[in-house]
């Protein structure tokens, strides 16, 4: 069963077509990949999703139910969770506070939100720094709060914006088991934007590679790599097979 | 930077000595007027000052224009007497209301900017009011204001119901940020857009930070008809006099904690005192008038060195006072 | 139809000066990317030195400029070096501590100068003070006239020295984007402090000119405040044409409000257009121009 399918989306801004009739079905309890340059559109189609754009054309459907003209959070509270590539940690907060916040997205108590932030923080490898101020955690960090407050708003579905991105391999490997570990305990379904191709080519079940906005292939993480468009665009643009964090989205 | 800590409602004992203190304090300098007066002139401070930081200061939308509710508080108090002789005491109950529904109505407009533009906007409707209430003379007796006898002569009671109102302003405030809502209003302000990707209706819960706000600053404005007895436009609705020294409450106290307002507020009008009397008659009298000027610095003296005000900076200033040796911040 | 006309041209000539002290604001906006609320304070400084000379030294108030001028401008350029520019880097919890700052910045001026030649009602008397010039049956008010056309060259000479100049290319650039600029090897911290000099500057000789024209007391200062704002959000941000324009219709709305609405909502008029712009024209009317 599909839990989100994308009809024909399309984002413009003004002239420029940043996504280009975009169409795409993830399965209810897959890892779902999304790759492309920098550039090509993927974190635009993430915020045509959780709607901070409105799409200019097309449909968003989200275990049937048409959410394109939704508004942000309630398409939160309907179960898709995301994280942001560029950070954003509520940073006069302590983690356990930011994580609270978003766990009352489905808890009403200050105990109920607690006893949730705490369980979502020993997932995320949180627990031991939960009253550290978030603006001073390390990179690191900052990415695996981003997934607690995600995962704290209890989603069906998660969208994962470089989560993998400026970590050391340590942190990489670390960040790769969290991933995993999302859908085999939680079975939560996970769509993923990730320029290292060791993660995404690792964990992804379904990869979608596109390039200019507009899809060129979608398969299994072999089937996407020996796609002679998929190589010649990442040939193309060296640094991403190599990995790491850019600002463009 | 200073964690905040957000425990569940409780009133701590520090918080019990202070209520005790306030309720004594009337009763020394041997039941001085002057001194109930200054009390009384405190805890409206507390109430506005705690009112604009939990929109301000927890919310993230800065408001210029605080004196708005208080004078939409204080006609709601003033109209009902002036045109039906309505006792104003009703104010009490009805000037929080309407200043409620005029955050309501002006939240439409204003809500839809951000940052300084909010600023600006409220800052606009607030004047906007002001002159109207002059214009408007069949409704508000324009500049000529509405006087009113007082019910007692004696500030005692005055205090003690001051005092209630301030209160429950602090505690509920307290309440809120310890609640739900609380998170809501912190996530808002660091970041409007994160929070609404966690599921806060971003709009609801600032119309909610809104409507408790503006109750405690209408209602602190029907008070202070009430005490005062006499209004008009250019009092309540006052640019300066209300709204600006409002933000100066609370930031000078520290802007986002429970108790930096009312520090704020006992620190402003010791100031505008100690100014006004000249240090109590021991400086030349020129000193008297340049207290307004004295406000002016302690705005650029705050904010260029204790931004997070005498609460929010408390570690910092002890430190300072005590000469030891800095302490690590928690890693 | 007099009347209309009448209002029309008063407003056209209000208007003038009007988009001189939004060039100003405009500039400060666009650069340092915060609302000046210390603008119309600063304004009052230049009133007031014009003043001084003339009350004590019997200086022609338009004469003045060449010691108004260049006091507000070193004092702007202190305020936005000591004051200003610091808060860039601190951390806060209001991000709006800068505005707030120049609240501050604001009041200490007001106060002082209460404090120095109380709150009184000032006006200057010169051979041109009452002279009134007839088109038709239109008057037109020498000294407003004046006033008129020495905002009109301020304005074209601000213009230039935007358009035509290294400078002024410096100053549009950092403006747009503060970080290429610095790429580009412009000090982005020298040109704040100079463009807050600037801007206040232009003011400054706005002070000087209007001085025949308006009552001087301190709390002109926040008055004009008020309305620099407004004229800005109403021409755009940054933009020079759109604070020209904006000016020029905030000075034809309070006429016009004033004339049919009443004399005492004059100063609400503008306001009242400000919630509009803000809410349905957001950029202001810079959409409609280039620059």
């Amino acid at each position: 069963m599909s839990i989100l399918v994308l009809e024909n989306l399309t984002k413009a801004f003004g002239g420029l077509v940043a996504v280009n009739n975009v169409s795409l079905e993830v399965k209810e309890g897959e890892i779902f990949g999304l790759i492309g340059p920098n550039g090509s559109g993927k974190t635009t189609i993430f915020n045509t999703i959780n709607h901070f754009y409105l799409a200019t054309k097309g449909r968003i459907i989200f275990k049937g139910i048409d959410i394109t003209n939704k508004k942000t959070f309630e398409i939160a509270r309907l179960g898709i969770g995301r994280t942001f590539q560029k950070v954003r940690p509520l940073k006069r907060l302590s983690v356990e506070d930011n994580v609270m916040a978003a766990a009352f997205a489905r808890e009403s108590t200050f105990e109920g939100s607690r006893k949730v932030a705490r369980e979502v923080l020993e997932f995320c490898h949180l627990g031991e720094v939960s009253h550290m101020p978030a603006g001073s955690l390390p990179i690191a960090g900052r990415k695996r709060l981003e997934i607690a407050k995600a995962l704290a708003t209890r989603p069906s579905l998660i969208l994962l914006d470089e989560t993998a991105a400026g970590l050391n391999p340590a942190e990489l490997d670390e960040a790769i088991d969290i991933i995993k570990k999302i859908r085999s305990e939680l079975g939560i379904t996970i769509i993923i934007v990730e320029h290292i191709m060791k993660v995404i080519m690792n964990i992804s079940d379904r990869i979608h590679a596109i390039a200019f906005g507009a899809t060129i292939t979608e398969g299994t993480p072999k089937e996407v790599a020996s796609h002679p468009t998929v190589i010649e665009a990442y040939l193309g643009t060296d640094a991403t097979l190599v990995g790491g964090d850019y600002a463009g989205a | 930077m200073k964690e905040i800590n957000l425990k569940w409602f409780s009133v701590t004992k520090t918080e019990l000595y202070i209520i005790l203190g306030a309720i004594i304090a009337p009763f020394i300098f041997y039941f001085s007027p002057y001194i109930q007066g200054l009390l009384i002139f405190i805890m409206m401070w507390v109430i506005l000052g705690s009112s604009w930081n939990l929109l301000a200061g927890y919310t993230g939308q800065v408001s210029f224009g605080h004196a708005a509710y208080f004078g939409i508080g204080a006609y709601a108090a003033a109209l009902p007497f002036y045109h039906w002789h309505i006792s104003p005491w009703w104010g009490l109950l009805t000037g929080g209301i309407a200043a409620v529904i005029l955050g309501y109505l002006l939240g439409i407009i204003v809500f839809r900017l951000r940052g300084p533009y909010f600023a600006l906007g409220t800052l606009a409707t607030a004047e906007i009011l002001r002159i109207a209430f002059g214009e408007e003379e069949w409704l508000t007796n324009g500049h000529n204001g509405i006087l009113y006898i007082t019910t007692w002569v004696t500030k005692l009671p005055y205090y003690f119901i001051v005092l209630a109102i301030a209160l429950g302003a602090v505690f509920s405030i307290k309440a809120v940020m310890h609640s739900k809502a609380g998170f809501y209003f912190l996530s808002i302000r660091e970041d409007e857009d994160a929070a609404k990707a966690i599921g806060i209706d971003t709009a609801k819960y600032k119309n909610i930070s809104m409507a408790i706000s503006t109750f405690w600053a209408g209602t602190a404005g029907a008070f202070y008809m009430i005490y005062m007895g006499f209004i008009d436009p250019e009092i309540v609705f006052a640019l300066h006099n209300i709204s600006i020294i409002t933000i100066l409450v609370g930031i000078l106290g520290g802007v986002g904690t429970i108790w930096g307002p009312a520090v704020g507020a006992v620190i402003m009008v010791f100031v505008q005192e100690l100014f006004r009397s000249a240090f109590f008659g021991l400086a030349p009298r020129w000193v008297g008038n340049i207290h307004a000027l004295v406000f002016g610095l302690l705005v650029i003296f705050v904010i260029l060195y204790m931004a997070g005000g005498v609460v929010g900076d408390w570690d910092l200033i002890a430190k300072k006072f005590r000469r030891t040796k800095p302490k690590e911040a928690k890693a | 139809m007099n009347i209309f006309l009448q209002s029309l041209v008063s407003g056209l000539l209000v208007g003038g000066l009007y988009a001189i002290i939004g060039i100003g604001m405009t500039l400060i906006m666009g650069v340092l990317k915060i609302i000046n609320l210390a603008h119309g304070q600063i304004l009052m400084v230049s009133m007031y030195i014009t003043w001084t000379l003339w009350y004590y030294l019997g200086v022609d108030p338009y004469l003045s400029v060449i010691v108004s001028v260049p006091v507000v401008f070193f004092l702007a350029e202190a305020i936005s070096k000591y004051l200003l520019n610091p808060l860039i880097e601190k951390e806060s919890i209001l991000p709006e501590n800068q505005v707030l700052m120049t609240v501050g910045i604001g009041m200490v001026l007001v106060e002082l100068a209460r404090s120095i030649f109380s709150s009184d009602y000032r006006s200057i008397q010169t051979s041109l003070t009452d002279k009134v010039w007839y088109l038709g049956k239109v008057s037109i008010s020498v000294p407003l006239f004046i006033a008129f056309v020495v905002s009109i060259v301020l304005t074209a000479g601000m213009f230039y020295l935007l358009m035509k100049t290294d400078l002024g290319r410096s100053i549009r650039a950092a403006a747009q984007d503060k970080v290429a600029a610095t790429l580009m090897g412009i000090s982005s911290e020298k040109i704040t402090i100079f463009t807050y000099g600037l801007g206040s500057a232009l003011i400054a000789a706005a002070g000087s000119v209007f001085l025949p024209v308006y009552y001087l007391y301190p709390d002109v200062g926040p008055i004009f405040t008020v309305k620099a704002f407004v004229i800005t959000i109403l021409g755009g941000m940054g933009s020079t044409v759109g604070a020209i324009a904006g000016g020029l219709v905030l000075g034809i709305a309070e006429t016009f409000g004033a004339q049919y609405i009443s004399q005492g909502y004059r100063d609400a008029v503008g306001l009242v257009i400000f919630l509009l712009v803000l809410v349905f024209l957001p950029g202001g009317l810079k959409k409609f121009t280039k620059v």
